[in-house]
């Protein structure tokens, strides 16, 4: 059975009331000073988040190499009549996310200000699809109450408090208010992208088989933190009633490995349609927003981000998952850049005789440099693509004067929102995917690096890659 | 800098003393700057806890020649040279020999 990719979507969602519980402004926060203050008038409003450039990119309504033309700063240069909705993606709004926090939430760990109603027009048809009745309201004073107690935080729309999310347990850290948010915040954007891909690919609930999250979350308890399943709970709340599933934790090449694994389950038979899921990371939101504050930049990291993916038998139509050409960073390997792209994109197209500009695209690191640079973090995805053109130049592929050619044809600037796992490649698949249906490409590569030291366990990098041709 | 690296910084100068230690750096861009400014006169950011701390350490780019040609061959090819080719070097020198520069007028 040959796997292909039949869909792929791309969402974004704007929460400028919850960037302070991002891990860097959470802390930030804590501190003696006006940053919450300063962070609060730096935010965008809905309207400039969907007509910012990259975002557009983001949801197709834009080829990304079109930024390129577009002058910088992208966030002073709004694109005239964006709409929220694209090709394969959606912007949502706070209110429509605040609601879909309340489905997800089973445990009644939200409690939302009886006064409070989500926006009636700001609902998309897949967001609109996942909400159900209203979940457990609770009196203004008994919110009041909760927060400052200290078990609860507060949740604010536009500035107003309407309502608070509760810790599960007075002791247990995995179960802690803010902890729990970001579960819910994943599990919730997670569904929606999930809900979307059935509606744009036409693939009926209840055909979903497997579903793998890539998820940046460690959804558990105190005796086991990362115990999961996000994925099925993300299944549940789609509506996916046939749907098993299982997480996939890989730090930032998390979606790669999970594209991996679902092909891999299709080509053996195992199961017929597989879904790759990944919602958005709420400890990410404003992780560079000092940066911004201090450069007076709108802080930029205000949306969570979410993938989802069709993984299915071969249509006749749609481009394969090649696994021939999968990558991999076995552990004996050096962790230096050159270590890793060489094990990732060198060695599989050498077993395959193919060289590097065989592959039409590259799609690396996708992160938007409009929010790395200004952090002193440099242009990920334009480092990416030095690397892997500097590559092609040592191995004798192309002339060294052939570098920036080799970059401007093979790669692109970068659009996703920096939430770890969503830059990760992935986020070019449903550009891919429009280009190989109508014949203009016939081949990119996703590859998705991955840090392994942040976690102490080795002093390792990681990653891995996969080919989409038609 | 991150607030990480500046406290290892921190923790590796009341370990061994100033003048045992030379800072060598592998970024790219502004964040070269930013980092010989945070071991030298101090994190620009006032954020971390280098900040108002004028170390004044020597720092170097592992590009810089004074740093490339004390590695031995082998293993800067191996590890190193396709670096060369990605980052801008040319900027990476004059960012730091500016540092310099001024390190040496407020001396």
């Amino acid at each position: 059975m040959v796997p292909v990719l039949r869909a792929a979507v791309n969402t974004l969602v704007h929460v400028p009331d919850l960037v302070r519980y991002g891990s860097k402004p959470f802390r930030e926060a804590a501190q003696p000073g006006s940053f919450l203050a300063d962070l609060k008038a730096r935010l965008r409003p809905f309207g400039e988040v969907a007509a910012y450039p990259p975002h557009q990119a983001f949801i197709g309504n834009l080829k990304p190499e079109a930024l390129a033309d577009i002058p910088s700063p992208w966030h002073g240069h709004p694109l005239p009549g964006a709409s929220h909705q694209g090709p394969f993606g959606e912007i949502l709004d706070q209110g429509t996310f605040y609601s879909l926090l309340e489905k997800a939430d089973q445990f009644g760990l939200l409690m939302l200000d009886p006064g409070w109603s989500p926006p009636a027009n700001g609902a998309s048809a897949a967001a609109r699809a996942l909400m159900g009745a209203a979940g457990k309201r609770g009196a203004r004073e008994e919110i009041l109450k909760r927060i400052e107690s200290g078990e609860a935080l507060p949740l604010e729309d536009r500035g107003a408090l309407i309502g608070c999310v509760r810790r599960d347990h007075e002791e247990d850290e995995s179960l802690a208010a803010r902890v729990l948010l970001e579960n819910m915040a994943a599990k919730a954007s997670g569904a929606h992208a999930l809900r979307l891909l059935l509606e744009k690919a036409h693939l009926p609930a209840r055909e979903v088989d497997y579903i793998l999250s890539c998820s940046e979350e460690a959804i558990g308890d105190r005796y086991n933190r990362g115990g999961g399943n996000l994925a099925k709970a993300i299944g549940e709340m789609a509506g996916c009633p046939n749907a098993a599933g299982v997480d996939i934790k890989a730090f930032c090449a998390a979606p790669v490995y999970a594209l991996v694994h679902a092909a891999a389950l299709v080509q053996a038979g195992v199961v017929r349609n597989a879904v790759v899921v990944g919602g958005g990371s709420l400890a990410k939101l404003g992780m560079k927003s000092h940066r911004h504050i201090e450069k007076q930049m709108p802080v930029l990291e205000d949306v969570l981000g979410g993938v989802a993916f069709w993984v299915g038998p071969d249509d006749g139509a749609s481009p394969r998952l090649n696994l021939e050409l999968a990558g991999r960073h076995p552990s004996g390997r050096p962790s230096t850049p050159q270590g890793v792209l060489e094990a990732l994109v060198c060695e599989p197209l050498a077993r395959a005789g193919r060289k590097l500009r065989d592959i039409d695209k590259y799609a690396v690191e996708l992160h938007n440099p409009e929010v790395t640079l200004p952090a002193g973090a440099g242009d990920v995805p334009l480092t990416n693509y030095r690397t892997l053109a500097a590559l092609a130049a040592m191995r004798g592929e192309i002339a060294r004067e052939e570098i920036p050619a080799f970059i401007r044809s093979h790669g692109m600037p970068g659009f996703a929102p920096t939430q770890g796992h969503i830059p990760a490649g992935v986020p070019y698949l449903g550009h891919a995917l429009a280009a190989m249906r109508a014949g203009t490409m016939k081949s990119a590569m996703v590859v998705a690096k991955g840090s392994l030291f942040l976690g102490r366990m080795t002093q390792q990098a990681d990653g891995a890659s996969i080919v989409v041709e038609s | 800098m991150d607030l990480d690296n500046q406290t290892t910084i921190k923790q590796l100068v009341d370990a061994h003393g100033m003048e045992n230690l030379v800072v060598v750096l592998g970024m790219n861009g502004e964040g070269v700057r930013i980092a010989a400014e945070t071991v030298t006169s101090g994190d620009p950011s006032w954020a971390g806890p280098l900040a108002g701390v004028s170390l004044g350490l020597p720092v170097y780019h592992i590009l810089e020649e004074q740093v490339r040609t004390k590695l031995p061959a082998d293993l800067y090819a191996e590890k190193v040279q396709l670096m060369e080719m990605v980052l801008d070097v040319g900027q990476i020198e004059n960012t730091l020999a500016e540092l310099r520069r001024n390190q040496a007028k407020r001396g």
